[in-house]
């Protein structure tokens, strides 16, 4: 989340004073990602510092700054929109490495520890969705931000499941974990299939 | 109330070496006004539960009870009366004829009911009307979308004084914004008190349930909690147990 570039956003409507600022924000990211007004203030001042925006009221104390953004700024603002950001690089996943560990530990049920983490996902996506389901006072902007996170969680699902069945097909777990809170499946129902 | 109850019910295909444990000791209970997803991977059993619950095919073991009263001892008659009146099924395909139009469609279930024909269409007609559809009445199935059809599936399904909703996959093929439509017209369902369960491979339509059992080879393995109340998630109450 670019604090920087959103605010450059902002500035790119009109003249704002931090204050104003971190209202905006808040409102255009639908309250997902909550903003400290101190965190406005360090941006701006960076924002005046590499010129891409600029105030007038140099001595004033900064909650009564108003600032606008330099044409520099502008030329930014529109740079960044269109440059996609590096997601070639695979993110340091906690939770997939967990599953990789889980899988060679000949004690432990993968299986069940896949679904322990399959059920917390779902058990988040529910709230998310919760949240949105008062479809008559949904804000347009909040939607997009919690379809982005419903999206994200369920690709951790989808993981999940594909892990799930790859392990299976692949017969890592033959140890059931009798500690286990979960039954360990003694099946003769079609799992090659 | 619970509308619908599965008591440890068990159902086995086949014979000798084709057996198939579908379902083992399946316990479920569902009640008026509630939305119950059931999550598990393609052959897990989740077709099987669905079919058994809404009395299409009989259980090896257990018992199925609707509105109180136990399927084991109802008569062929009894259940299809059940089929017709009170259960609503929704499935991925295949869930309307092409020959009649959309409202010929929804009314069809009441008029196998002996409902007459003019009183049937005025009611499949508020049904379409309640779900937002009411300019696609004369529409046949081929002259609809995807998502347009699904919702007529689930007008038909919820038609009349249905008490219990079965959907297995209800958003099938549908892009995801249609198959949220589809989730809202259950939950709608659900809070005008329909108890409905929903059992599907994908986490977000079972993220709209009050409620998500895992099904795993054909047992339930486990289950969503409720949220701890009063939990707070980004600084909105969260739902309770059920509306
Ligand atoms: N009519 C049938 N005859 C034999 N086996 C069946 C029949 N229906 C389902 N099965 C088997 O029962 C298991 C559960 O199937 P199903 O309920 O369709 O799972 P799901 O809907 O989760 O994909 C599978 O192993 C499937 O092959
Ligand atoms: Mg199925």
């Amino acid at each position: 989340m670019s604090v920087r570039h959103s605010l450059l956003a902002l500035l790119s409507e009109g003249p704002k004073y931090g204050f104003q600022l971190r209202q905006e924000f808040e409102a255009s990211t639908g309250d997902v990602w909550p903003l400290n007004v101190g965190q406005v203030y360090t941006t701006l001042q960076r924002l005046e510092r590499d010129g891409y925006a600029e105030s007038d009221d140099i001595d004033a104390d900064e909650r009564q700054r108003n600032y606008r953004i330099t044409s520099k700024g502008n030329e930014e603002l529109s740079h960044w929109l269109r440059t996609p950001p590096d997601l070639s690089e695979p993110p340091r996943d906690e939770l997939v490495i967990k599953i990789l560990v889980a899988s060679r530990l000949p004690e432990v049920n993968v299986h069940d520890v896949i679904q322990v983490h399959r059920r917390y996902l779902v058990q988040v996506m529910q709230q998310w969705t919760h949240l949105k389901e008062d479809e008559a006072s949904l804000d347009l902007a909040f939607a997009l931000a919690v379809d982005a996170e419903l999206f994200r969680l369920d690709s951790v699902v989808r993981w999940l499941d594909s892990a799930d069945g790859r392990l299976r097909r692949a017969n890592v777990s033959e140890v059931p974990n009798e500690s286990s809170g979960l039954p360990s499946n003694q099946k003769k129902t079609g799992v090659a299939q | 109330m619970s509308i619908l109850e599965l008591r440890r019910v068990s159902k086995v295909y086949g014979e000798g070496t084709t057996e198939v444990d579908a379902l083992t000791d399946i316990d479920l209970a569902v009640e008026q006004g509630s939305l119950v997803g059931v999550m598990g991977p393609s052959g897990s059993g989740k077709s099987t539960l669905l079919s058994i619950a809404g009395s299409l095919e009989e259980p090896t073991r257990g018992e199925v009870v609707i509105l109180g009263k136990s399927l084991s001892g109802a008569s062929r008659n009894d259940k299809a009366r059940l089929r017709r009146r009170t259960v609503g099924y929704v499935f991925q395909d295949f869930n309307l004829l092409a020959g009649l139009t959309a409202l010929e469609n929804v009314s069809m279930p009441l008029e196998l009911d002996g409902v007459a024909m003019k009183r049937a269409r005025v009611t499949a007609m508020q049904a379409l009307e309640q779900l937002g559809l009411a300019e696609r009445a004369d529409h046949f199935p081929d002259q609809l979308s995807g998502g347009e059809r699904q919702r007529v599936a689930i007008a038909r399904a919820v038609v009349g004084e249905r008490r219990l909703l079965l959907a297995d996959e209800p958003s099938g093929a549908l892009d995801s914004l249609n198959g949220e439509s589809v989730m809202r017209m259950i939950l709608a369902a659900c809070h005008r008190g329909v108890a409905a369960v929903v059992v599907t491979h994908d986490a977000t339509l079972a993220s709209w349930a009050d409620r998500v059992v895992f099904l795993r080879d054909g047992k339930a393995v486990d289950e969503t909690l409720p949220p701890p109340s009063p939990e707070q998630f980004l600084g909105q109450p969260s739902r309770g147990p059920s509306s």
